[in-house]
């Protein structure tokens, strides 16, 4: 089931420095890409049917196609390593083992767009990687792939690394830059019609990590290569993760189209200490929650996951065994999301709040059935009356929950 | 006139950063990184120095800064230990662990020792889910948590 793109380098020692990684093929599609014009990468980009990996799955040549070939200001390309959501752990695996892969991703990628300088936006917290990411940078200014000529070729390209300051909510696009222009990371109010993104009024892209790491391969071996792993909505593949309740927690490249059991089962080793699996949030904890019963004909790829009422987000899988507490596991999350609303609409910060305060009084056995109502006017209260995506996902994943695991929830209530 | 300066270092540091923006603004983040990292906290001196640097208002710089969960607005332990809190770190055990290290301290989350040694913190996921329960320790993760394990890397402090 393994397959090794962006994965390749992981396990071959020392592959983060420069000279190691010189010699498992990075920097190899330069030659290439210099050769082609700056649409033509576009075009494979877009053929290649490559998805974002940073949870919302969007076309990524598509997506560059957005910036306008003609502007006063300068264009940007921003990476998204902000690596927030619960369940996710990814992207790291990319800046620890192979950054040399990332910043050969950017060089493909801004030259696509015409992007001369590309900021890293990555969470507080990974100290280690943003050093880690540094030192692959300085490596490639002192050898050349980064500075005035990339590679030798006539191509400008600067990159700065830029640390956020611990909010989840950062991972959002629009407030990802909010914050890389120096304010708090509130999200932007969005457009009707599609646009590109903006850093400081210049037109400007937002990837994932992995998903700019995937670029090299295709442009590399060609759009059809990488079409030949996945399915075709979902081409290509993935870096899933398992944690919770697995044997083998951790990181696998997959290609998509995998069924999800096999991968618990044989990949995950099952579920610790010989349990049986109750439920499984399936792609970090903004995807809606599936019962052990729903997942026997589910595949890993976004049509599968969406035809079965969640979502495939980051491909990181949370496992729940038989004897988790689901209103616990809910309460537990709920509390994430309350403190992360970034607070700018009502619904938002208050209903998120709300909720959290009902299932702590359902887990204390003060409860009534009545509060499903409540919890169920909240959700309605946070879909669809926001900035952004944050709340009515938060109202999405709480109906599951309590849908789904209803007789669990009414047994906590003594009183109707 | 704010009391608080950057270091020689810090100041070389800013002037460098000053060309890899577009606009001065974008340097509110790393020159709080800095501060925090030469005073352990960012006092409002240091606010009112920045808002000089950075060509705002004091009163910016701490509506920004207080946003941002990591920075501290007030001083903290030698030893800043933050334990996740989340659902996979739940799952792996990630309470007993809590409640081992607010019994070892003696203090409770968001608490400092009196001997200023040691803050105990509370985070929500580090992206350490593989390595659940995992917590940091000052700038250094530290995963696949249990009882003996904190007891020897504190022992051994
Ligand atoms: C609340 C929220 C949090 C997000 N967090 C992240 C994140 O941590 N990392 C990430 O890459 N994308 C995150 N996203 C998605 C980004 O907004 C954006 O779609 C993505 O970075 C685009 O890159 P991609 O198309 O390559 O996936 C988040 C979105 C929302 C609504
Ligand atoms: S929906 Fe929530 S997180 Fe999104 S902008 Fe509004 S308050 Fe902030
Ligand atoms: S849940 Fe603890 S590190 Fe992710």
């Amino acid at each position: 089931m393994i397959v090794h793109i962006v994965s390749k380098n992981f396990d071959i020692k020392d592959s983060h420095k420069l000279k190691v990684a010189l010699k498992h093929d990075r920097y190899n599609s330069l030659e290439k890409l210099f050769s082609m014009k700056p649409f033509e990468v576009t075009r494979e980009v877009v053929a290649s049917g490559l998805r974002g990996k940073g949870g919302g799955g969007a076309a990524t040549g598509n997506k560059w196609e957005l910036i306008p070939k003609e502007h006063e200001k300068p264009t940007y390309l921003v990476i998204n390593a902000d690596e927030s959501e619960p369940g996710t752990f990814k992207d790291r695996q990319i800046m620890e083992y192979d950054p040399h892969l990332l910043i050969e991703g950017i060089i493909n990628s801004s030259y696509a767009i015409g992007a001369h300088h590309s900021y890293i936006y990555i969470r507080g917290e990974y100290v280690f990687w943003a050093k880690r990411l540094n030192e692959a940078i300085d490596e490639a200014y002192k050898a050349g792939y980064l500075g005035e000529k990339v590679a030798g070729f006539d191509y400008k390209l600067d990159i700065t690394v830029h640390r956020g300051g611990g909010a989840y909510i950062c991972g959002e696009k629009s407030a990802l830059l909010e914050s890389l222009e120096g304010k708090r990371g509130h999200p932007r109010l969005k457009p009707q019609q599609k646009e590109p993104e903006w850093f400081f009024g210049g037109p400007t892209v937002v990837n994932n990590v992995e998903t700019i790491a995937s670029v090299p391969y295709i442009i590399n071996n060609g759009f059809e290569a990488y079409r030949s792993h996945g399915t075709y909505c979902s081409p290509g593949t993935m870096l899933f993760g398992l944690s919770g309740h697995i044997n083998n927690p951790g990181i696998y490249e997959l290609p998509f189209g995998v069924s999800m059991k096999d991968v618990i089962e044989k990949i995950g080793g099952g579920i610790k200490n010989g349990k049986k699996l109750k439920a499984i949030i399936p792609g970090g904890s903004s995807c809606a929650i599936l019962k052990a019963d729903e997942i026997k004909n589910i595949t890993l790829d976004y049509e599968s996951l969406q035809q079965n009422g969640s979502s495939l987000g980051t491909g990181g899988m949370i496992l729940l065994d038989e004897d988790t507490s689901i209103p616990d596991a809910m309460k537990n999350l709920f509390e994430f999301y309350h403190h992360e609303s970034c607070g700018q609409c009502t619904p938002c910060r208050e209903g998120c709040g709300w909720v959290d305060k009902i299932l702590a009084k359902l887990l204390s056995g003060k409860g009534s059935k009545k509060d499903f109502a409540t919890i169920l006017d909240a959700c309605d209260m946070l879909n669809g009356k926001t900035i952004c995506v944050f709340a009515p996902s938060v109202a999405f994943i709480a109906h599951s929950y309590i849908t789904k695991f209803k007789n669990e929830f009414y047994s906590l209530c003594k009183t109707d | 006139m704010s009391e608080f300066k950057f270091s020689k270092q810090n100041e070389e540091k800013f002037e460098k950063l000053l060309t890899r923006y577009p606009k001065r603004a974008s340097l509110s983040l790393p020159s709080l990184w800095m501060v925090q990292y030469q005073e352990g906290w960012i006092s409002e001196d240091a606010m009112i120095y920045l808002a000089d640097k950075l060509g705002t208002s004091a009163m910016d710089i701490l509506s920004i800064a207080s946003f941002y969960t990591m920075f501290n607005l007030k001083p903290i332990g030698t030893y800043h230990i933050q334990v996740c809190k989340t659902l996979s770190c739940k799952l792996c055990g990630s309470e007993k662990i809590r409640s081992h290290l607010t019994n070892r301290l003696g203090i409770k989350f968001g608490e400092t020792t009196k001997d200023m040694k040691f803050t105990l913190s509370e985070v929500e996921c580090l992206g350490a889910c593989g390595e659940a329960p995992a917590m940091s320790f000052n700038d250094d993760y530290v995963g696949n948590l249990s009882i003996e394990k904190i007891d020897k890397m504190l022992d051994e402090l």
